[in-house]
């Protein structure tokens, strides 16, 4: 297994430097350069050039790229937002715990709603509740994330006015804690969201585990239905569970960056949209590494993981 | 003897007499028994006619404008003259619904051939040659699907200049979605290819003297149709819960271009004042069309099994 987990990490970096291959590729294919986009239309091209020479930006690709990378790995340091002149890595140091609050407790959450609902879905096959849960996931999955959060901004924020319809505005975490009726909102839809994504693998895994033998042997041992269940099913349903979370990150981020615009939630992702709007490409570069870095890292932990709890796979 | 009704639970079925001819029928007239058999798949299918009639042959008889605005006519309930009503420019609602489902319905369609295309030649590729071609062509994939689609789509549309988007919006959309969305695609079909290549059938096209191209394409493909076909149904829903985020985001086609996405990003800022009809019907139809999808995707995926299982 040592050999497995050294091959996913090596295979892990390769991914990571096609990642900022990728995003620093991006942010130099823009077809007037970045000084256009940082220096306005109107730049003398003088200027343009003082810039770029300033900059760095005069010399090839492929050594900038280096550059980059050399800052990157050996400093951690991301870039340089000219458009807000902070570095990025200041940037996303501000909105990073804020995002980790919204999408972390959304995660946990939906996975701690999946689970239960998946098992009993999976032992009510095929009766009402069990149609009435894949329903609901149906449509869910079938909602734009935003349509979901508008649908309960109108139902909770402005038929009854119980929940602001806009996220707390502080700048620090703790802040933010401070108004929780602000939090639940987004926290709601992203955990829906994000439970939507889930529940159709948790139901059908909960009835696979179902038909497998060590649940006949738990009935035949005289276990009680209850002990069965919760003891021997809901603890197997876990492991698929973690390579589940793994895949869907993406998903998840992507619903993120929508419902942190819609509520104007100070994260990564409404960060990634305004610097987009500013073409503010050094922190959308930054932000493009640290989400991709995310994903890989999140399945590299997500098959180590399944690779230590099901003493079955065998690599 | 007249055909037997074969269902999922074949063993059950009585026993043939030596001699008698039990005939199955064509792979493809299973897949299509066990596929009508499926209510919700038949519910899809439906909807999906419905909505590409509503979309497509109802605005040849219900004419709107939905290019100049109207400002006299601006956030009217619904009513006989507007059915839903009309949006903030004046444009009707139902009217407009129309045009949005056109641009998602051609676009996700489009998107759903040219990627599956795309992915299952690539995966096939990936799968049949294996070894360094199969690790690079792979980490390729990685690479991309580490980056969420719609992060990677604003970051490219912040690089098409707004006159191009404009112009050619909508195959800009297409290229660019497609180009994000053959991943899945081509991660089934390598690992479907992996599977196929050590089959015997296979096996003896080598000894024969097949060449590669010809295995991959005559007999791993077509074997692998029905990973294929199920995918590129969910491949339409998904392309079309994307356009409606990239279109609420702003990223996609311009006003007064009509879009899913535009309607209810535009009808959200008028919520408060109680202006329902313009979001509502963007969303029920969003809703309805990928749940169409996801239903025709699910039960084409068990009649495939079925037809797996009853081989």
């Amino acid at each position: 297994m040592t050999g497995y987990i050294i091959r996913r990490l090596l295979q892990a970096v390769v991914v990571i430097l096609g990642v900022t291959m990728i995003a620093f590729g991006m942010e130099h294919l823009l077809p007037n350069g970045i000084a256009r986009a940082i220096l306005g239309p109107r730049a003398t091209q003088v200027a343009i050039n003082v810039f770029n020479k300033q900059n760095g930006f005069d010399s090839p690709i492929w050594y900038q790229y280096w550059v980059f990378l050399d800052h990157l790995v050996l400093h951690g340091n991301l870039g340089f937002s000219y458009k807000l002149n902070r570095s990025v890595d200041s940037v996303i140091a501000s909105d990073l715990p804020r995002d980790v609050m919204l999408v972390g407790t959304s995660l946990v959450l939906a996975v701690v709603i999946a689970i239960p609902v998946g098992v009993l879905q999976a032992v009510k096959r095929n009766q009402a509740w069990d149609y009435a849960g894949t329903a609901t996931s149906f449509v869910l999955y079938s909602m734009p994330s935003y349509a979901l959060g508008l649908i309960l901004i109108s139902l909770f924020s402005i038929e009854i006015k119980f929940f602001p319809s806009e996220a707390p505005q502080q700048s620090s975490v703790w802040g933010m804690l401070g108004h929780p009726v602000g939090i639940i909102l987004p926290v709601i839809t992203l955990t829906l969201v994000t439970y939507a994504l889930f529940s159709r693998y948790m139901r059908s895994s909960a009835i696979d585990s179902l038909a497998q033998d060590y649940i006949k042997t738990a009935r035949a041992k005289g276990l009680s239905e209850r002990a069965v269940l919760w003891r021997h099913l809901l603890r197997n349903s876990l492991v698929p569970v973690t390579t589940l979370v793994g895949i869907s990150l993406p998903a998840v981020l992507t619903a993120g960056l929508v419902l942190e615009y819609l509520f104007n939630f100070q994260g990564l992702g409404l960060e990634y949209f305004t610097a987009a709007t500013n073409d503010d490409f050094p922190v959308m570069l930054g932000i493009t590494v640290l989400v991709g870095t995310a994903t890989v890292v999140g399945n590299l932990l997500a098959d180590i993981t399944y690779a230590v709890l099901d003493p079955r796979v065998r690599y | 003897m007249a055909l037997l009704p074969i269902t999922a639970e074949a063993e059950h079925l009585p026993e043939i007499d030596g001699g008698e001819v039990y005939k199955q029928g064509s792979v493809a007239q299973l897949v299509f028994r066990t596929f009508t058999r499926n209510k919700l798949a038949v519910v899809g299918v439906v909807i999906v006619v419905i909505m590409v009639l509503f979309c497509f042959v109802v605005p040849l008889f219900y004419r709107t404008d939905q290019v100049d605005t109207n400002i006299i006519n601006s956030n009217l309930a619904p009513s006989g003259s507007h059915l839903l009503g009309t949006d903030n420019n004046g444009f009707d609602i139902l009217g407009r619904l129309m045009k949005g489902g056109q641009s998602s319905i051609e676009i996700a369609f489009c998107v759903a051939v040219i990627a599956t295309f795309i992915g299952v030649v690539y995966g096939a590729i990936a799968g049949f040659f294996g070894k360094y071609v199969d690790a690079v062509m792979m980490r390729v994939v990685d690479v991309l699907l580490a980056i969420p689609v719609v992060f990677l789509f604003i970051f490219i549309s912040t690089i098409v200049p707004s006159s191009t988007m404009s112009s050619s919006g909508t195959w800009i959309l297409i290229a660019v979605l497609s180009g994000l969305s053959w991943l899945a695609p081509a991660r089934l079909v390598r690992g479907e290819t992996l599977s196929l290549r050590t089959r015997e059938y296979v096996q003896a096209v080598k000894v024969m003297g097949g060449k590669s191209r010809r295995i991959v394409f005559r007999h791993i493909i077509p074997n692998a149709i029905g990973t294929i076909i199920v995918n590129a149904t969910f491949q339409i829903a998904d392309a079309i819960l994307v356009l409606a985020v990239l279109q609420y985001l702003g990223f996609a086609l311009p006003f007064p271009t009509a879009t899913w996405g535009s309607m209810l990003s535009q009808g959200s800022t008028f919520l408060s004042d109680g202006y329902w009809w313009q979001v509502y019907p963007a969303l029920v139809a969003i809703v309805l069309i990928v749940v169409a999808f996801n239903f025709i995707g699910d039960a084409l995926r068990d009649s495939f099994e079925v037809r797996l299982q009853e081989r």
